[in-house]
């Protein structure tokens, strides 16, 4: 058995792997994180916002049963573990991809997962909004619309993209996972070679990549979150 | 006119029923500077919220210039919010867009054109005198500017009524009175009728012409603010118009009494009152404190003495100062009373 994990065999097949796979791990790790980051916000921001403006002391008090049932649903999506979720939505992943393997069907459940999250992400950056701004814009004759896009998220701009960057960090996360159902990407890299070919150095050298993936993804978040945030600007 | 009638206020908590404010009437004239002051807890902001209806009042009415605020459906609401405006102690400017944009913001609201909304946020900056913070951001600005630019946004959209809710008591001293200073002018230039909510009796002092005293969510005392201040009423005046007026610094000594002198210095300065007492009528008065004041431009003298009760010589003083012009002399009892 090549367990080893220095020898001559193991830096070759590691090397052989980095030269023909990775490139297109590396790309299809990305490609659905992104992707399914960017799904989830679709879903996840609105929802976030209804969280905040829903509440009862909210600027558009929704019925309580509403509010109800979206917390439920959200906290429900949020406790059912990834791995499990991945395949209780498989025959949805079939209905919209058409096929239950792969990159692209690995991203159905990836949103299904992060939506929730994104959700209650939104909800957190909405509510520290400083609520004597709202009442500002109130007293000035806003909308609740005109409130929600002028001032709520426009105000809350450093904290959603702090926020966004946990959210793609996570989502990168849960992708690796999804390499045990043949999703792609790094993932199944250490997964395949790494779990059921005992080929640890080729395993390392995907986490290493991931990692380097993550440390990426932050810096640019924390950047962005820093430069966009006008408070700070002196 | 901004009519205030039977204005009442109660929160649920859950402790129970909390009553802020409790049958309210006022009448605030057009153009007027008319101050609402207390001590904190008072209401005085509650019920500055509820003649814009950030605040539903729980019973009541706010009228103003003929239209029930309280029957106004929520569009027509936020359409007569455009001509009362706002300004608050912690500036609540948005702290993402610079200066020229909070100031464009109310117009943006309403759908004044963009280039339109600019030209006249750039004039609105140079009556606030900041012509040249237009791409500033709030943070960058010190508190008296972050509420000049809240003056120029409040005054966006052509207001008949601007609300200042505790506005200068974030600001230091010198800021303060610029800042009030800026609102006077504008209260004469542009005819705004200002509502100044406060707790300090300078800023009243200071630019308002009339005034209500809240107590405990009633108002105990309302006039001329030159009235109240020459002769305050109520508990709640007294405190605010002599605060700690040396009764309750120095103990009060066995068979002595104490009485306030209040008089208009114009009055007072041909004769030298307690001098003369004490000349013509053997009474010598032992000086507590005294201060001027000057309000609306008239000064205003305040005197506290204590003059020791034997020969019913207390007595003799005060039908001897009260036969004085323009001069209101009480007995003070226990802390101000």
């Amino acid at each position: 058995m090549g367990s080893k994990l220095f020898s001559a065999e193991a830096f070759q097949l590691a090397w052989e792997v980095l030269k023909t796979q990775i490139p297109l791990a590396i790309w299809e790790t990305f490609y659905m994180t992104v992707l399914s980051t960017a799904l989830a916000i679709v879903i996840g921001l609105p929802l976030g916002v209804l969280l905040v403006v829903g509440d009862k002391n909210g600027i558009l008090p929704l019925p309580k049963p509403i509010m109800s049932v979206l917390n439920v649903i959200i906290n429900l999506l949020r406790s059912v573990p990834f791995l499990i979720l991945m395949i209780m939505v498989f025959p949805l992943s079939r209905a919209i991809v058409g096929t239950t393997v792969g990159t692209k069907a690995v991203i159905v459940p990836l949103v299904i997962a992060a939506f929730p999250f994104v959700a209650r992400l939104v909800e957190g950056s909405l509510r520290e909004v400083n609520p004597n701004i709202i009442e500002a814009a109130q007293s000035m004759g806003a909308t609740p619309f005109q409130i929600i896009c002028k001032v709520m998220l426009p105000e809350s701009v450093p904290s959603l993209i702090s926020n966004a960057t946990i959210a793609i960090t996570t989502i990168l996360g849960y992708s690796a996972m999804s390499g045990i159902i043949g999703g792609g990407g790094l993932g199944m890299i250490a997964i395949n070679y790494g779990y059921y070919r005992y080929k640890y150095l080729t395993m390392v050298v995907a986490v290493i990549l991931l990692v380097i993936m993550v440390q990426i993804f932050q810096s640019v978040g924390t950047y962005l979150a820093t430069k966009s945030d006008k408070r700070l600007k002196k | 006119m901004i009519e205030i009638k039977g204005l009442s206020k109660t929160f649920q908590t859950a402790d129970g029923k909390v009553e802020a404010l409790s049958d309210i009437n006022l009448t605030i004239e057009d153009g007027d500077i008319y101050g609402i002051i207390g001590m904190s807890g008072a209401g005085k902001s509650t019920l500055v919220r509820c003649i814009n209806m950030l605040e539903r009042p729980t019973e009541g009415t706010v009228i103003i210039d003929g239209t029930d605020m309280t029957k106004l459906s929520a569009k027509q609401l936020r359409e007569k919010r455009r001509s009362i405006t706002m300004i608050f102690q912690q500036f609540n400017l948005l702290m993402q867009r610079n200066c020229l944009k909070n100031i464009c913001f109310p117009m943006e609201l309403e759908g004044v054109k963009k280039s339109e909304a600019k030209k006249r946020a750039k004039e609105l900056l140079e009556i606030v005198g900041l012509p040249d913070k237009a791409l500033s951001y709030p943070a960058q600005l010190s508190g008296g500017q972050q509420q000049r630019i809240a003056i120029a946004r409040a005054l966006a959209t052509n207001p008949k009524v601007l609300l200042c809710d505790e506005a200068t008591s974030a600001l230091d001293p010198n800021t303060t009175h610029s800042i009030l200073e800026l609102i006077r002018d504008i209260n004469k230039k542009l005819g705004i009728t200002v509502v100044v909510i406060t707790h300090q009796m300078s800023v009243v002092e200071d630019i308002c012409r009339s005034v209500a005293i809240l107590d405990q969510g009633k108002v105990v005392e309302q006039g001329r603010v030159s009235d109240i201040f020459a002769n305050p009423q109520s508990h709640a005046a007294k405190k605010l118009v002599f605060p700690s007026g040396g009764e309750s610094v120095i103990l009060k000594k066995e068979g002595e009494r104490r009485m306030r002198i209040v008089f208009n210095g114009s009055s007072t300065a041909s004769t030298p009152l307690i001098a003369q007492m004490a000349a013509e009528h053997g009474i010598y008065a032992n000086i507590l404190g005294a201060s001027t004041r000057s309000i609306n431009e008239q000064a205003f003298g305040n005197m506290l003495i204590s003059i020791k009760d034997e020969n019913s010589n207390f007595d003799k003083a005060m039908a001897y100062l009260q036969a004085q012009d323009g001069i209101i002399v009480e007995e003070v009892t226990d802390n101000g009373q």
